[in-house]
């Protein structure tokens, strides 16, 4: 039997699975900047105590992990996506996808950091 | 069979260099396509300022309010303002393409329709983000 070669740096190691992430990633990313945009049209003056208030309710810190974790998805597939149809040679795009990569990541780590010092 | 498809096969796929991509035409839903990774690039790039908002603001009180005179800075305000105009783009025209997954929009007189539609209501989103920010 013929080995099937399988991709192994998109996120899913499947473009069905990666088109699937991808969608469901972008409606909570969305879903997410939709309400925050609205909190802050609806409270012009915040300040610091407010806002603290808002980001330290467990809805508010499960909506905003939920939300980083699909950042971090959707930017993977996304840039892998991208990097994988523009740049053909190999060992270019092998560096570009490993440093979006980590960047990713310390995106990622950054985040929860900040959230859970709060 | 003497169709253009015979003789591409005939001739096989070619190469072509970066610039001549100029000479294609490329029709509104394709531009908004394009724009679409165009912009979903840029707010990668961009994160960390929202990383530093984040941070910032929630540390303590004096933070926040160092942070509030930081974003009066008019640079601080154009990367904030490009940062906002690449989220909103990127966000309608990936509704455009949640809405093509479920059938809408996708014959050629629909896509136009829905390319337009994508572009007035970002353009809208973006004049909005900087009007919230001055």
């Amino acid at each position: 039997m013929v080995k099937q070669v399988v991709s192994v740096t998109n996120l899913g190691r499947s473009g069905v699975s990666d088109w699937l992430i991808q969608r469901v990633s972008a409606v909570v990313i969305g879903a997410y900047v939709l309400w925050l945009s609205g909190y802050f049209l609806m409270h012009q003056g915040l300040d610091y105590f407010q806002w603290h208030a808002l980001m330290t309710t467990l809805p508010m810190q499960i909506f905003t992990l939920l939300m980083l974790l699909s950042v971090a998805a959707h930017a993977w597939i996304g840039l892998w996506t991208i990097t994988t149809d523009y740049i053909k040679p190999a060992n270019i795009r092998a560096v570009s996808q490993l440093v979006l990569a980590f960047m990713t990541l310390i995106y990622f780590i950054w985040a929860v950091l900040v959230l859970w010092g709060v | 069979m003497k169709d253009s498809r015979s003789v591409l096969r005939k001739q096989g796929p070619t190469n072509i260099d970066v610039l001549s991509i100029l000479s294609y035409y490329l029709p509104l839903p394709g531009i908004i396509s394009i724009l679409h990774r165009i912009s979903g690039v840029i707010v990668f790039l961009l994160l960390p300022l929202l990383l530093w908002l984040l941070q910032a603001s929630l540390a303590s009180p004096e933070s926040f309010s160092s942070l509030q005179a930081c974003i009066q800075h008019p640079f601080t305000k154009l990367l904030l303002w490009a940062l906002l105009s690449g989220l909103f783009f990127h966000l309608t025209a990936g509704v455009r393409h949640l809405l093509m997954d479920a059938g809408i929009g996708e014959t050629i007189s629909s896509a136009q329709v829905a390319a337009k539609i994508t572009l007035v209501i970002s353009i809208l989103l973006i004049v909005g983000a900087g009007v919230w920010l001055w």
